[in-house]
């Protein structure tokens, strides 16, 4: 059995160097020792893209993109379709913690600095991933064709109409009509199942090559192939299989008791996961009373709701999330990790994490005139985080960074 | 560090032991993604039995009735044809129906529960095409006694949809499951 593998594999070798491509991205892959729990999310991010790949395969399967049957499709995908009702829960789950999986990533490269030098490329490529997930969740939220889904494509959509000259033109375009319609759902549809998921995957491909070609970054910013040994591996290092594959095992294993305690016991999360004027059939006619985002975009939608100006919510909205692909050079400090870094800069990120939290949760209330102001409040913190980052990364005070990885 | 304290048997053990949870975890995450390409609901409801009339049924005319999207042909024999049945034998591949698809109750060269009506599903078991219907003696070559011929590939059944040799279709056609509710209320997908 293994001598037959072995020759199948040299039959390959010959042909295409599979074996040396393997070691090159996963057995001498070395890195460093000292990951920590913010360093499962990289492999959980791909475990929940594969699921959500493979239920929205299946979910295509009876979903109807018309106008008049999308609703009735989805409901017979819920009832009648054997394990239709698992099917659709894991991927509307699977959308929900694909984003605390992102942000948990993204959280960990602004703590120990993964974005800063030689690492640029592999942040670029990641916050193209960022944005990409989000147009995906927003496209896919259109398709069941419930009544949130409609009147949030209507506002979203809507915010182009605040582009000068052209704004009215373009909401049309991206429409496909002079309102959100069948058209609209299926192109929508379109982007959705085939063009954002092909972009996405692509990218994770780049993603990995672009990380593994400059070396995993560490909780103590520390660059490990300064040290090797005499066979060229890294002293501070150690192959990522067997040895991360198998810690991340462990660590998939949690996440999925968490995440199928959330499919089989509540779904909906109480209206955050799956909102309920969803349930309801898209109705041109009739706004939901509370129109709010799913709780992933709520942040952004509280910036947009803070400012008193159309075009500038928007522009202010969209550099929100833009301004992550700046980190590289936003940041001036000489240090990586949060861990060498002076009081200013650990205060700047607990205030960017509280105002995110606290925007989220402000963009999930109704507005009031407390609230907004709350809300104008945190946008500011929001946004001092990235743009006094290259003044406090500077004159910030820094610890001495090891020459090697501390044990 | 010596060999021997590399536990290497206990170390296969455990990487057996993770395998083999593996494995059965990821055998039961497949039943869902199998599960839902069988028919839904809606299809196994769609499926349900059909009830059909057989007394407007004249002498020699065929009906066609679709369960689960399969043409049933419901031919009410006259006796002519009925006794066409009987001198085909010979010329037949399985004249006694061992290998044909058919519900235990079905015996016998006429295949049927009552005598005079064949409920039979109008499938070539070739290639899946619907057969004609030709009753008339002569109408697809000069020995024609009446019976099923396939437009495809040219595959021929007698009047009891006994495949005859020399076609293509390996076996009889076949029956599906009925029952008779009252003399002349038939449901088919029933036994």
């Amino acid at each position: 059995m293994n001598k037959v593998l072995g020759e199948v594999v040299a039959w390959i070798d010959e042909r295409y160097p599979i074996s040396d491509f393997l070691k090159e991205h996963l057995s001498q892959y070395y890195a460093p020792k000292n990951f920590n729990f913010w360093y499962y999310f990289g492999a959980l991010a791909m475990v929940v893209f594969a699921n959500q790949l493979l239920t929205g395969i299946w979910l295509t399967m009876n979903y109807v993109p018309s106008a008049e049957q999308a609703f009735a499709s989805v409901e017979y995908i819920m009832r009648d379709v054997n394990y239709g009702w698992l099917l659709r829960y894991m991927h509307s789950t699977g959308a929900s913690f694909f984003f605390i999986v992102i942000y948990c990533h993204i959280f960990r490269g602004l703590l120990y600095g993964s974005y800063k030098k030689p690492r640029e490329l592999v942040w670029l490529i990641g916050s193209s991933l960022f944005l990409l997930l989000m147009a995906e969740a927003f496209f896919g939220y259109l398709l069941p064709w419930g009544n949130m889904s409609f009147w949030g494509a209507q506002v979203i959509t809507s915010l182009f109409g605040a582009v000068p000259f052209i704004g009215e033109w373009l909401v049309t375009f991206i429409r496909g009509d002079y309102n959100v319609s069948g058209v609209t759902l299926n192109r929508f549809f379109a982007l959705h199942v085939v063009a954002v998921p092909l972009a996405i995957a692509g990218l994770v491909f780049m993603h990995i090559l672009t990380l593994h070609n400059v070396g995993s970054n560490n909780p103590d910013g520390v660059d490990i192939k300064k040290h090797k040994d005499a066979q060229g591996k890294p002293l501070d290092g150690i192959a990522f299989h067997p040895y991360y594959t198998l810690k991340d095992l462990v660590a998939l294993g949690v996440f999925f008791i968490l995440f199928f305690s959330v499919v089989f016991f509540v779904p909906t999360v109480g209206g955050f996961f799956l909102e309920a004027p969803n349930f309801d059939p898209a109705d041109a006619l009739k706004t939901p009373e509370h129109i709010v985002p799913v709780w992933y975009m709520t942040p952004y939608y509280a910036i947009l709701r803070a400012i008193p100006d159309k075009l500038m919510g928007v522009i202010a909205m969209f550099a929100s999330v833009m301004l992550i692909f700046f980190m590289p050079w936003l940041d001036k400090s000489p240090v990586r990790s949060m861990r060498y870094r002076g009081p200013i800069s650990r205060f700047m990120l607990v205030s960017f994490v509280i105002s995110f939290f606290a925007l989220g949760y402000l963009g999930v209330k109704e507005p009031t005139a407390t609230r907004t102001l709350a809300a104008r409040f945190f946008t500011v913190v929001y946004f001092a985080y990235f743009f006094l980052m290259p003044w406090y990364s500077r004159v910030d005070v820094t610890k001495t960074v090891p020459d090697r990885i501390r044990t | 560090m010596s060999m021997d304290d590399l536990q290497n048997s206990r170390r296969q053990f455990l990487t057996a032991a993770t395998t083999v949870i593996g494995g059965v975890g990821l055998g039961l995450a497949s039943v869902p993604f199998v599960g839902s390409w069988l028919p839904s609901a809606r299809a196994v409801s769609a499926g349900a039995p059909v009830e059909v009339d057989l007394s407007k049924i004249e002498e020699g005319q065929r009906i066609t009735i679709a369960w689960r999207g399969k043409p049933v042909f419901i031919i009410n024999r006259s006796p002519q044809l009925l006794s066409s049945v009987a001198q085909s034998t010979e010329l037949l591949r399985d004249p006694n129906s061992t290998s044909a698809k058919q519900p235990s109750y079905i015996t016998g060269p006429l295949r049927s529960i009552h005598e005079r009506f064949l409920i039979i599903i109008g499938v070539c078991t070739h290639l899946g095409c619907v057969p004609l219907y030709k009753p008339k003696t002569g109408s697809i070559e000069s020995s024609w006694k009446g019976g099923f011929f396939c437009p495809c590939h040219g595959s021929k059944f007698d009047m009891a949809g006994r495949v005859y040799k020399g076609v293509p279709a390996p076996t009889n056609l076949e029956i599906p499951p009925h029952k008779y509710l009252t003399d002349t209320t038939l449901l088919i997908g029933a036994d």
